[in-house]
């Protein structure tokens, strides 16, 4: 039997028949809804009178739209409500679980999906929403799809799929003091570039990975598709399982045993052959932050910004240059030391309970500096009450943060929650592009640590040299 | 969906890197129940100023390219979010073909489900092709897909590579979910072996389906 990967039996696994033209019809476990690319998908099941063929194996979140402020109800940016109550009534006539505003579990998709045990390993699961990569980190075969694709699932509970090829991105050796998952998987962006993965299943293994915590796994694979990967996955593992085991909608008991046996199988066989390899060795990767508009223009946060004028091909050399202005940054200088007017630690990438545990260690006992505005938005109702209970928020309000209910925020500016125009933000989002957290919004994409830092000194720090822990 | 054998229309050039989804349409152009009317809000950024007047050198509001059918960009275009509404703004406009070194993979996928016909074409006769569309007034270019080539405005003739299944979809206009509903049985006889197979795939719910009126 020829060894597979594990990208190859997962695909295996969901087959269902295979389709003119070399697509394949694949079977979808777990479908994520939210009310922005729902609503016409809905729409269009009405209209060619079709219903939903596996309420039973869809949930829904309300999370990109949904206001941060306390006591906060449907009410949003202008044209916001709309969609909050569509998407409401659209579940509510479905019978599919929806995890509203003001539901006790309601949070960002992608927080919520793994936390709640509604993402498995060995599972397909897709939803209206670039990073739903993120739980690939559980070994589950996840991926984003448009609202085409949201409608066939909900009518067919099926996906027609060309088969990506795949690729392996090994990570040796052991990541330095002050280096997180959030700094990796920038410097691995940096190194293959926005499109190095595009059309890949990318794999994400080695010491550096097996050693992870799951929270800093899905930190990695959420990322996978800023270097265009397809879907990206982690092999799950007893920290995988442990992770699971408990979680409300994750099978329990004997059911559980059962299925960990299932699950020790989804990992690649030695000998399994990808179509591309990458490896890189984990000392080598520093702190990262962002300089550019473009996750792929990143750098060691110690270091300084690359000069356009030594990037050979012409169009990188245009883009970075454009990038270096649109930024008000200099080639040549370091970004340490940029002054900052705005901090957000939240986003699917980093707004779970070790993120927020990172942050507070660094900002304790300490004032966020008077010119900035911090923000802290737990990615879920549970993270939120998690902090609460060890006394973060509290922190972090001492601190000068703005500590605020869970959703997308200010990763996307979705909700209303922006930067200003021309304003420089050190964001734990995934993001960079001109104008993403606003119209001439400035983003510098790093981890909590250093976003945190950056907020007390009101300028871009490195945290090793705080001495912070 | 309309089937799409063919354009011949204006090419629109758009010589830029890592064209987001972001940037073609803004996200606070998104809150929409609807598929249609999202024309006037392609690539805003770069088409208005902030009093709404347009920008007057952005491609589109000049002639000849305010009724481009065509749009030529550089490598992974379309890249970031996922929001299909990228595409709806595309098509609202007219734009019925994009040529690119490459696409990211969402929004191509996402182009074919609306009967857009996104073409990959070497990056050095993207560059070409660029060349002269700032130089001919005409700008005219053919898309075949029938023959998978294209006619540039020197008349000089390229062909293309698309996926079988991708061809056919646009070919014939195809609607995947009829596609995917006629095998009806298989998945069905799929989801039985799985339930017993895979019974924690299967969850245990309380929430009972609304009755349908």
């Amino acid at each position: 039997m020829t060894p597979r990967t594990l990208f190859q039996k997962l695909w295996d696994q969901h087959h269902i028949a295979d389709l003119a033209g070399g697509e394949a019809l694949i079977h979808i476990d777990r479908h994520l809804l939210y009310e922005i690319t729902s609503p016409q998908a809905f729409e269009s099941l009405r209209s060619t009178g079709r219903v939903v063929r596996n309420p039973e194996l869809t949930y829904g979140t309300t999370d990109h739209l949904i206001s941060t402020d306390r006591g906060r109800g449907d009410d949003t940016v202008e044209g916001g409500k709309r969609l909050i109550q569509a998407f409401r009534k659209s579940t509510q006539e479905n019978g599919i679980r929806h995890f509203d505003v003001h539901d006790p579990q309601q949070g960002i998709v992608h927080v919520i999906a793994p936390e709640l045990g509604i993402a498995l390993p060995g599972v397909t699961l897709v939803c209206g929403d670039s990073h739903t990569g993120t739980v690939g980190a559980l070994g589950a075969w996840a991926w984003g799809i448009g609202t085409s694709s949201v409608e066939q699932v909900l009518a067919t509970q099926t996906l027609s799929v060309r088969k990506p090829k795949t690729m392996c991105i090994r990570v040796d050796g052991s990541l330095g003091h002050g280096v997180t998952a959030k700094d990796l998987i920038l410097y691995l962006i940096g190194q293959i570039g926005t499109a190095g993965a595009t059309g890949f299943a990318l794999e994400l293994t080695g010491q550096v990975i097996s050693e992870m915590s799951m929270e800093g796994r899905f930190t990695l694979c959420n990322m996978g598709v800023e270097a265009g990967a397809r879907t990206t996955l982690i092999a799950p593992d007893d920290i995988t399982f442990e992770y699971v085991r408990g979680r409300e909608f994750a099978p329990s008991g004997q059911a559980f045993e059962t299925a960990v046996a299932s699950w020790r199988q989804f990992a690649g066989d030695d000998g399994a052959i990808y179509d591309h390899e990458f490896r890189f060795d984990a000392g080598d990767v520093a702190p990262q932050i962002t300089w550019g508009t473009s996750p792929e223009q990143v750098m060691a946060i110690d270091g300084a910004v690359p000069d356009p004028a030594h990037i050979t091909d012409k169009e990188e050399r245009e883009a970075a240059q454009r990038a270096l202005e649109y930024m008000g940054i200099q080639a040549g200088l370091p970004v340490m030391g940029l002054n900052v007017d705005a901090v957000f630690i939240g986003s699917c990438t980093n707004s779970r309970i070790s993120d927020l545990q990172a942050a507070a260690a660094v900002v304790r006992g300490l004032r966020v500096a008077s010119h900035v505005r911090a923000m802290v938005v737990p990615g879920s109702m549970t993270v939120k009450r998690e902090a609460e209970m060890l006394g973060l928020d509290k922190v972090f309000v001492d601190a000068g943060f703005e500590w605020r209910e869970p959703g997308c925020s200010m990763c996307a500016a979705v909700n209303g929650d922006r930067v200003p125009e021309g304003k420089r933000c050190v964001s734990t989002s995934n993001r960079n592009f001109e104008g993403r957290q606003g119209p001439g919004a400035r983003t510098h994409l790093a981890s909590p640590a250093v976003a945190a830092a950056s907020a007390i000194a009101g300028k871009v720090v490195d945290t090793r040299n705080l001495g912070a822990g | 969906m309309e089937p799409f054998i063919q354009v011949k229309g204006i090419a629109a050039p758009l010589p830029k890197l890592n064209v987001d989804t972001d940037a073609i349409i803004a996200v606070h152009h998104v809150y929409t129940l609807s598929k249609t009317g999202l024309g006037k809000y392609l690539f805003h950024r770069w088409r208005y100023a902030a009093d709404g007047s347009e920008i007057p050198d952005f491609v589109l509001n000049h002639e000849p390219f305010r009724t481009a059918s065509v749009l030529v960009a550089r490598a992974n275009f379309g890249c970031g979010s996922s929001r299909e509404h990228a595409v709806w703004a595309l098509a609202d406009f007219g734009l019925r073909s994009i040529i690119a070194p490459s696409f990211a993979s969402i929004f191509y996928e996402n182009c074919i489900k609306n009967g857009i016909l996104p073409v990959t074409l070497d990056e050095q006769l993207v560059e070409k092709l660029l060349a002269l569309l700032e130089r001919d007034p005409a700008c005219v270019v053919t898309v075949d897909l029938s023959t998978c080539h294209v006619v540039f405005p020197d008349q000089s003739v390229h062909s293309f590579q698309i996926d079988a299944a991708r061809r056919e979809t646009l070919l014939q206009g195809l609607d995947p979910i009829t596609v995917a509903a006629a095998h009806e049985d298989d998945i069905a006889a799929y989801q039985c072996k799985d339930r017993q197979a895979r019974p924690w795939v299967w969850a245990q719910r309380t929430d009972q389906r609304a009755k349908l009126p």
